[in-house]
């Protein structure tokens, strides 16, 4: 009887324990939130979105590296999204389980694995040095699509997997080719999934540092990049070259606070779009 | 290469169309391959020609890096110190956390609850890690410096904390759902048993769902290892071998990041940090593969 007790409590106590971990962890990130808000709102405005830094990036707003951040987003989804989803669509509907097709699945894998600093050193040896585009925007982009790469492989994977076999067969059955049930079939069906996790990706390219540090970021540009060839600010970088090396630490530390929530703003986001879209799509698959 | 062109070809029932389609589907896929090859040999090409001014002994076992300096001094055993002690720390700190918030969402909470930890897990697991460096430059590291009256916060501990609040949503979320694949009658055999709930998942549901566990652990550790912005901006930058947690460290992506933008294409202290890429890649690699292979053995199993 005593033992029977014992091992109830014991059961509770571990329970309670858990259950704390849990809480505990919510009241840090709550903490840490509220202390980035209580810093970052005062410097938030129309004006801080508007405006290019000045005055040794001490005044003015977050205008340059904000638009250089989505022009890296729209280089590097160009070329990840095409590539990604193709490959997606391989795995998906073409692939057999050959070694070619194991090898290609152990190198998304292994990519998704590779440090984001190695990214950059890839990307500053091939396309800033050996392909000659120089530290720009082409080659930032470029590196980020790179690293995104997986991520819109594994989530166009799923999406496809997640298109019923039933539909297939159906257009089959009337004739199609596999070319023409890919194209009105799969394709719509898979699209506003896929979109999400295009969605995620973004979320990822655009909080990135390390790649681009060396492939196109630039300390300070005066303007918002006009070319392929130019570098450009990006948020991420701004905020690290701003902590770390500002000549008025009392001075950016405003902006500093204002331009990480606008990053998180950013981020968190469009991933909570995509991570809420694809917990629905989950749930309503029946997992 | 002719067996793989047979099957494409025996997909393709609708003539030239679907053909053309097939390979060039194919033909895309293999972009994966061809970036970790050229992510391969470009390392390797950049980083091995180090060995013709420093031998492999001074690089691995000298602690002096003074790169800068004429001849530079490229001894990285602080900096490989530098990113074991932080990695070891972290998970340390964070695995055990993990493990434990794993087992809140998978075992202990009701589903709306789970649900909820899970969409929150995931998204920080999207949290750029400049954010974490920034948090221990402005909070933390002020913050260490007057609790524990020590000359600086930016250390090997401030980073390792960060390094493990990094890692924890990688191993939880990636841990649940090996314990949420342990099938729901074993663990209504052991209750049927009368086994209590911590009892089943000591004895049940953990060794059952070990192998997705440690595959989650190691590519928590592989994140660990190859994070940049956060020891870049919170552990301080000396290259020492650290002997206290108060100590400030200079892992080898930190090394990287630092030191890249300044360097001369083509000079020796260029090639040398293509050899510190090169050791961290080779390491990431390898726990990957090896968190792979666990994975594979165990769903077998």
């Amino acid at each position: 009887m005593n033992r029977t007790l014992l091992r109830k409590t014991y059961d509770r106590l571990m329970t309670l324990v858990f259950c704390l971990f849990a809480l505990l962890l919510t009241a840090v990130i709550g903490a840490v939130a509220a202390y980035l808000i209580k810093n970052g709102a005062s410097a938030l405005s129309w004006e801080f979105l508007t405006e290019a830094p000045r005055d040794g990036m001490l005044a003015g707003g977050i205008l340059t590296p904000l638009v250089g951040t989505m022009q890296l987003v729209l280089v590097s989804m160009g070329v990840a999204l095409p590539v990604g989803i193709m490959t997606g669509l391989y795995f998906a509907e073409y692939a057999r389980d050959t070694w070619l097709v194991r090898l290609m699945r152990i190198s998304i894998r292994s990519l998704a694995g590779v440090p984001s600093v190695i990214f950059g050193l890839f990307g500053l040896s091939l396309f800033v040095v050996f392909m000659r585009f120089g530290s720009c925007l082409l080659s930032a982009g470029l590196t980020l699509a790179c690293l995104s790469l997986p991520l819109v492989v594994t989530v166009a994977e799923q999406a496809f997997l997640a298109v019923p076999q039933d539909y297939r067969d159906a257009s089959y059955a009337l004739g199609a080719t596999k070319y023409q049930t890919i194209i009105k079939v799969v394709l719509p069906s898979a699209a506003s999934t896929i979109i999400t996790g295009a969605i995620l990706a973004v979320g990822r390219v655009a909080g990135e540092t390390a790649p681009i540090m060396f492939t196109g970021a630039a300390y300070f540009a005066p303007d918002i990049a006009k070319s392929l060839f130019s570098q450009v600010m990006a948020l991420p970088y701004h905020i690290y070259v701003l902590a770390t090396s500002a000549t008025d630490p009392e001075a950016a530390a405003p902006i500093e606070y204002g331009a990480i929530l606008v990053l998180i703003g950013l981020v968190m986001g469009t991933s909570a779009v995509g991570v809420i879209a694809r917990a629905r799509l989950a749930e309503r698959n029946g997992r | 290469m002719s067996a793989l062109t047979k099957t494409a070809e025996a997909e393709a029932f609708g003539g030239k169309g679907d053909r053309i389609m097939s390979r060039a589907v194919l033909c895309v896929a293999a972009t994966g391959i061809v970036i970790l090859i050229f992510i391969l040999g470009f390392l390797v090409a950049n980083g091995l020609p180090v060995l013709r001014s420093v031998s492999l002994r001074e690089l691995f076992f000298s602690a002096e890096w003074y790169p800068a300096e004429e001849p530079p001094a490229l001894g990285m055993a602080a900096l490989i110190a530098g990113t074991l002690a932080a990695t070891l720390l972290s998970s340390v700190i964070a695995i055990p956390a993990a493990l434990a918030l794993a087992l809140f969402t998978a075992e202990i909470a009701p589903s709306r609850l789970r649900n909820f930890f899970k969409v929150m897990l995931e998204m920080l697991g999207f949290l750029p890690s400049i954010v974490l460096g920034f948090i221990g430059m402005m909070l933390v590291a002020p913050w260490m410096q007057d609790s524990l009256n020590i000359a600086s916060g930016l250390n090997l501990l401030n980073a390792s904390l960060l390094l493990g609040f990094l890692i924890i949503p990688v191993v939880a979320s990636l841990s649940d759902e090996a314990l949420a694949a342990v099938p729901r009658e074993l663990r209504d055999a052991s209750y049927a048993l009368g086994a209590t709930r911590i009892e089943t998942i000591q004895k049940v549901v953990v060794p059952g769902a070990l192998p997705g566990i440690i595959a989650s652990v190691l590519l928590g550790v592989m994140r660990a290892l190859g994070e940049t912005m956060v020891v870049l901006m919170a552990a301080g930058g000396a290259a020492i071998i650290p002997t206290l947690l108060t100590e400030p460290v200079r892992p080898l992506t930190s090394t990287i990041a630092a030191e890249m933008g300044e360097t001369p294409v083509g000079s020796v202290h260029y090639h040398a940090l293509f050899f510190a890429g090169l050791i961290l890649l080779v390491m990431t690699l390898m726990i990957n593969l090896a968190s792979l292979y666990i994975e594979k053995r165990g769903v077998r199993r």
